[in-house]
């Protein structure tokens, strides 16, 4: 089963640069290569008939059924022993609380700003930055209660944080499924290997959406917006919902009264306490922001104001993940909690910044270069792998638009055994844990690994070749 | 319970029942046509035109199909995607409306659905209704009998239980007396019907599941008139019109609260005087107006206490919305919308 598999210039999960085993993969080998190849084929198809049953899919639209995919599943786990899952928790931890302490900051007092230590004008031009929202306090001070940090692996093995995913991040559905999927086909692989469990996340988030409700007495009302179910993520809206045991309601189901927020039922209206909102800020409000948004509630941003309803992510998160405010982020560590960041940012060359353009320019087919408002993998250049034709443009876009565009070198992303047909090989991966923010900071142990399932592609994104695995957290 | 949720369990519910039926028409029809023992090229207008004006729908078959055959027919009313009543295309609106309310179902009640969807939508599903066409239609009707099983099994008996119990029975109400009309249409063209006219009146019994429970009460007297006294006002027999509106009935007070025998809305009022009609009804009223007729005035009655279960909660006109209503050209905005909130 592992006849073809080679090692490269990356790190590789589950073998040394020598080609020897690492000690925490050992067992998880042996299991692997004691099932026959015939065998592990007719699981993994099995795996996928029992994700489309299950409705385990994301809409694609362009055919013209509107059909739907299941997001490609790959059976080897990808195995974290305790020790750098302690070192990733705490790096996390810290990062949440300091970005958290950054939006509270620049909502009220912006002293970051006026200390110099981020440049006001990149704050103030970001695209996701909310100046209606100064001086409103929300719910326990938090912004970003649920956050989905993408983590690479250099070649020595070093966690990167890539970016940090702080307005509706997806996929913990996943994360879930492909535990129980994995059990369900391959459970000689958990026998005694000592995996943390996973599946108290719904649990996590619920008391996070609870501790935030405004109204102290009775059992808070929660519910899940969502965009509807043409949204490539409503299979995960209705699987948290349900997992929480919370409505899931669409704009037209929720009604503002009096600076309340109701939801419509059968029996009149009742009213709702948090909103776990997986629309963006733009469409929320079609009374403040986008005026035909027809998926909002208009006048919920009243309620928010004035306090009688809760929203996780808050309004205005994106400034925080904007790709050349990340850039800031250890040094909003330093500057907030006086610490060293414990996980580092992949180095990154602001376009804004003369100097830095300079460089960008001259070194294009070397690195990665991102437009600072987009996520899933567009509006990105991908240097290496660009034609020249492909460079010159994207040197245009760059010049015209200096702002909107950062640049990274590229890192290789580290590598895992991924089936391939008839054996093993190398492909590369990235890790997203689910960091919720509540009373507390929760990591579930665990996330998901999203793998390139293209050879040698170092896109991980489920709308360009993607696939995902189930991630395994060691107790010891 | 939101009204979108109680609205779309209604429809998931309604589509299936609908599917079911179709199916079960389809097949007694076809074993009629083997009956026949011989191709005739009037099969169409005398056997399956009745069918068609039946469902309603016969201006878009008329116009998809100007030279109608047997084939056309069957077609239509089981595969044809452009037809919205079509068994595929009432499985995929179920399904459609069950994806909409998915938190709410049991997780064994979804597969089944998306199951059936799936096979319907496989390419294997085409050669199966090519060569086995009974295997097909059972494996629809033996898939929402699981439906229906798996629903009594795990939902629990509150709001969601009612309306999905409500739609079925309102649904399975106005398909009944659909099957009856059938009769209608073969009458006027009774000159020349290649098989005697009692073998149609089995068959719409047949359709109804009803040739066993028909038997024990009739001894297998298949009267015109015993048959339609038995699918209109049996008290037992669970597809009957009576009975189903009995149900449906019993559905709504149990939403409102209010006690059987009052009403406290309109979709109740209308039930409650529909079911009075039927209990206290005879063949004898049929009759006197006419079988047609009287279909027509008790399909009539169905849609005005859908509209009026409609009325009273989903929309709730009294509630102020300051929402941009939205004109039907720019639907499809809305979905790209939907499509466009970044999910990270």
């Amino acid at each position: 089963m592992f006849d073809r598999y080679q090692t490269g210039s990356f790190y590789d999960e589950m073998f040394q640069s020598d080609g020897v085993l690492r000690e925490h993969c050992e067992s998880l080998f042996e299991r692997l290569s004691a099932i026959k190849a015939s065998d592990f084929e007719a699981r993994r198809k099995a795996c996928d008939s029992h994700f489309l049953r299950q409705g385990v899919t994301f809409n694609v639209y362009h055919d013209d059924r509107g059909s739907e995919r299941i997001f490609p599943f790959d059976p080897v786990p990808r195995v974290i022993p305790a020790n750098e899952w302690e070192h990733l928790e705490s790096g996390l931890t810290q990062r949440i609380v300091a970005l958290n302490l950054f939006l509270h900051d620049v909502y009220h007092d912006q002293q970051i700003l006026k200390d110099g230590i981020i440049p006001r004008s990149l704050i103030e031009g970001a695209k996701h930055y909310r100046p209606e929202f100064r001086g409103v306090d929300v719910p326990r001070d938090i912004y970003i209660h649920i956050c989905g940090s993408d983590l690479i692996r250099g070649a020595d093995g070093t966690y990167y944080v890539l970016e940090d995913n702080g307005r509706c991040p997806s996929g913990a559905s996943y994360l879930l499924e492909n535990r129980n999927a994995l059990k369900r086909v391959f459970p000689q692989l958990f026998e005694a290997m000592g995996v943390r469990a996973v599946g108290s996340y719904p649990r996590e988030l619920l008391s996070m959406l609870e501790f935030i409700s405004p109204h102290r007495e009775g059992e808070a009302v929660c519910v899940l917006l969502t965009p509807g179910c043409y949204n490539s993520a409503y299979f995960e809206h209705c699987y948290l919902a349900r997992q929480m045991g919370i409505e899931i309601v669409e704009g037209r189901d929720l009604v503002v009264l009096d600076d309340f927020v109701y939801m419509r039922t059968t029996k009149g209206l009742v009213r709702v306490d948090v909103i776990y909102r997986r629309i963006d800020d733009d469409f929320i409000d079609p009374t403040v922001f986008r005026k035909d948004s027809a998926l909002g509630v208009p006048g919920i941003m009243r309620a928010y104001r004035a306090g009688n309803v809760a929203l996780a992510n808050a309004v205005g998160t994106g400034v925080a993940d904007d790709k050349a405010v990340y850039h800031y982020v250890p040094k909003m560590i330093e500057y907030y909690l006086g610490q060293d960041p414990i996980l580092p940012n992949v180095p990154t060359y602001l376009a804004a910044d003369e100097k830095e353009l300079g460089y960008i320019l001259d070194h294009l087919p070397e690195l990665v270069v991102k437009a600072t408002n987009e996520s899933g993998g567009y509006g990105m250049l991908m240097g290496p792998a660009a034609s020249k034709a492909e460079l010159a443009e994207f040197a245009e876009k760059i010049k015209e638009d200096p702002g909107n565009y950062i640049a990274q070198p590229v890192i290789s992303l580290s590598a895992c055994p991924t089936w391939c047909e008839s054996g093993f090989e190398g492909r590369h991966v990235d890790l997203r844990p689910y960091i919720i923010y509540g009373s507390d900071v929760k990591i579930v142990p665990g996330g998901l690994t999203r793998v390139a399932l293209n050879k040698g592609s170092l896109v991980v994104n489920s709308s360009q070749g993607g696939g995902s695995k189930d991630t395994w957290v060691l107790k010891s | 319970m939101l009204s979108r949720v109680a609205n779309s369990l209604y429809w998931m519910l309604r589509y299936i029942e609908r599917a079911d039926n179709l199916a079960r028409l389809i097949e007694v029809n076809e074993l009629l046509v083997l009956d026949l023992g011989r191709i005739d090229p009037r099969i169409f207008e005398t056997l399956w035109r009745p069918v068609i004006l039946a469902t309603g729908d016969q201006e878009l078959f008329d116009e998809a199909y100007p030279e109608a055959t047997q084939r056309d027919a069957i077609h239509f009313l089981t595969e044809d995607r452009s037809n919205p009543n079509s068994i595929v295309s009432c499985i995929a609106s179920a399904r459609e409306n069950a994806r909409m309310v998915r938190d709410q179902l049991a997780e064994d009640l979804w597969e089944e659905l998306n199951g059936l969807y799936l096979f319907l939508n496989s390419p294997e599903s085409s050669r199966i209704l090519a060569s086995d066409p009974s295997g097909y239609y059972e494996s629809i009707r033996r898939s929402t009998f699981t439906f229906h099983g798996i629903a009594a099994a795990t939902t629990m008996r509150s709001e969601a239980w009612d309306f999905m119990d409500l739609a079925r029975h309102l649904e399975r109400a106005d398909k009944t007396t659909r099957f009856l009309d059938i009769t209608t249409y073969l009458e006027t063209r009774s000159s020349d019907l290649p098989v005697g006219s009692d073998d149609y009146w089995l068959a719409i019994l047949r359709s109804c599941g009803g040739v066993d429970a028909f038997r024990s009460r009739y001894r297998g007297r298949f009267s015109p008139r015993n048959i339609t006294e038995f699918l209109i006002f049996s008290e037992k027999f669970p597809r009957s019109v009576r009975f189903c509106v009995k149900r449906l009935d019993a559905s709504l007070h149990s939403i409102s609260n209010s006690p059987a025998g009052s009403f406290a809305d309109e979709a109740e009022r209308e039930s409650g005087q529909l079911l009075s009609f039927l209990a206290y009804g005879s063949c004898d009223d049929v009759m006197s107006v006419g079988l047609h007729s009287y279909l027509d005035d008790l399909q009539g009655r169905l849609n005005g206490i859908a509209d009026a279960i409609f009325k009273t909660y989903v929309l709730f006109p009294e509630q102020v919305d300051e929402r941009p209503s939205i004109p039907a050209s720019s639907l499809s905005s809305v979905v790209k919308w939907q499509m466009e909130q970044q999910q990270q």
